[in-house]
């Protein structure tokens, strides 16, 4: 054990990326003695930081771009899945954390079903838009070092100190290509807090932040509804609720709602919502959503 | 100058699906590039240990390739813990070495079959970059928008209403997945220019469990190596050729 803390002892957010001259290489790297074991499953990180495999050429990103779909050009044989609306909010009773469940490749919905709030570790959750694996991996690896932090201060990592390390982490990888807009968010010494995190090193404190494609018809929903002593319940309707609006608007975002809520406890699962339910029968205490169930029988609705 | 272009498409389809004490991964053993047949048995399902099995789709080279080092690392594994890994640890396992080529991607989609520790039946999906999520039904490949949709509807009974005082089942039976497995891909070689020739699809048993819906399913062979624990068969069927 106590190697294991050596290994990852000391400043380690320097990042050592390995160029080879060989066009294939190995991507294990070296044979150490962590590799025969488990790891966590995450052997690639024996030596403490990660090691990257990068292909022998004058420009390794310009390589990423051509073979990778970023947006722009959807033609490209790797997709990478996109498309996304996430949201957290900063209130009285804590933060409310809502995302939705739909991942794209190009026009198909690769899935209906993606986790995108990311379950750091019991006080802390983070968000998933962009680059799914790149919020995947990093947040998981950020988790493993907010232990470290425990076993080391013996006290838990504040959400700005964890936010901090991750945005160091992927500025060192900055113009490599990863793509991460992710909100990190917590319950510490301070009280309920949300940082926003963004691969381009962009690292923000608020009180309310939204993220992805559908993030405008969040926003719209969610400023209009915001208040500081909203109630629990109130909150986590607002959360719902703006995700709708996005699921409904945005041709990237949808099938279903993923709520959190984080506590001075910790975070909380609340439940999944269907957004077609949503739409016609609600949450399940009330109306739908939809604005059809609002007109119905009324004498200005446009006749089927 | 032309640019570095290490990639191509080998085409084929693979497919998986979770019961509640069983799984079922499937795929063609067709390789193609192009409108060009290359041959017409290239497995693309792999057996990784009488638990898991590894189906990969995409480039070939570096399906195989991959394949080929996910074994490597289970085999030190059992050589260090004197038992096979857990398959949710493969899965994390498959995330990070996927993850280690981010700068210069596998160009596979994996698929990942076999049974918990708790017994329960188990597909997980990634995406070239290691992304990945644990699923009850997924398929990857050039016929993915073929067969998903039919998947949907058939075993998550997407735009179906149970009726009335019914309800949907959680899981199917294996005699009935193993019937949609054959369909989808007897559909897709219909319908899709690189699916087909034949179909291969690996059957995992949970431990303890009998062999019903097996019974009647004509060549199967079984792969298990170890004694009283998950069972793991083959069946290989033919697809048309043209």
């Amino acid at each position: 054990m106590n190697s294991l803390i050596q290994r990852f002892a000391g400043s380690s957010s320097g990042i050592e990326l390995q160029k080879r001259n060989a066009t294939v290489v190995d991507d294990d790297g070296e044979l150490s003695d962590v590799m025969w074991g488990s790891m966590a499953g995450f052997g690639s990180l024996a030596k403490g930081v990660p090691t990257f495999t990068v292909p022998s050429v004058p420009d390794p990103a310009a390589f990423l771009r051509l073979h990778t779909d970023d947006h722009a050009d959807p033609s490209c044989r790797i997709k990478i899945q996109h498309g996304t609306t996430t949201l957290a909010f900063r209130y009285q009773g804590g933060v409310i954390v809502a995302v939705d469940s739909r991942a794209t490749a190009g026009n198909y919905i690769a899935s209906g079903t993606v986790k995108k709030v990311i379950e750091i570790n019991p006080y802390l959750l983070g968000t998933m838009a962009g680059g799914a694996a790149d919020c995947q991996f990093w947040e998981t690896y950020l988790g493993m070092h907010c232990r470290l932090h425990e076993l080391r201060n013996h006290e838990r990592i504040s959400v700005s100190a964890a936010s901090k390390y991750l945005s160091n982490l992927v500025y060192s990888y900055k113009g490599m290509g990863l793509s991460m807009g992710t909100m990190i968010c917590g319950w510490d010494k301070t009280g309920p807090a949300i940082f926003y995190v963004d691969s381009d090193g962009t690292r923000l404190r608020g009180d309310l932040f939204s993220v992805g494609s559908g993030s405008t018809f969040a926003y719209g929903v969610l400023d209009q509804g915001y208040r500081w002593d909203l109630t629990d319940e109130e909150a986590q309707e607002l959360g719902r609720r703006s995700i709708y609006a996005a699921g409904h608007r945005d041709a990237f975002s949808g099938n279903s709602c993923n709520l959190y809520h984080v506590k001075e406890r910790g975070w909380e699962f609340i439940g999944n919502y269907d957004i077609n339910k949503l739409h016609y029968d609600g949450p399940g205490n009330g109306q739908g959503y939809g604005y059809e169930v609002r007109v119905e029988g009324k004498t200005s609705a446009v006749a089927a | 100058m032309s640019s570095f272009n290490p990639y191509t498409q080998n085409g084929g389809t693979i497919l998986a699906i979770a019961g509640a004490d069983f799984s079922v991964v499937a795929g063609d053993t067709r390789q193609s590039e192009g409108y060009n047949i290359q041959t017409r048995y290239a497995p693309k399902v792999f057996r990784l240990t009488d638990r898991a099995v590894l189906a990969v789709n995409g480039f070939a080279a570096d399906g195989n390739m991959f394949v080929k080092k996910v074994k490597q690392r289970l085999e030190w594994y059992r050589h260090a813990h004197a038992k096979d890994m857990p398959l949710r640890s493969i899965a994390r396992l498959i995330q990070t070495m996927l993850y280690s080529r981010r700068f210069f991607p596998y160009y596979v989609y994996n698929i990942l079959g076999g049974i918990e520790e708790d017994g329960s039946g188990a597909v997980y999906s990634f995406d070239p970059v290691g992304s990945y999520e644990r699923e009850t039904c997924r398929a990857a490949g050039p016929a993915q928008s073929l067969l998903q949709p039919f998947l949907d509807n058939q075993i998550y009974f997407k735009n179906q209403q149970p009726a009335p005082g019914m309800s949907h089942p959680t899981h199917l039976p294996l005699q009935a997945v193993l019937a949609l497995v054959i369909d989808s891909f007897t559909s897709a070689t219909e319908r899709h220019i690189e699916v087909g020739d034949g179909l291969e699809m690996y059957i995992i048993l949970g431990k303890g469990r009998g062999l019903q819906g097996l019974e009647g399913v004509k060549g199967v062979q079984e792969l298990t190596i170890s004694e009283d624990g998950e069972r793991i068969f083959v069946v290989r069927r033919e697809l048309k050729k043209d």
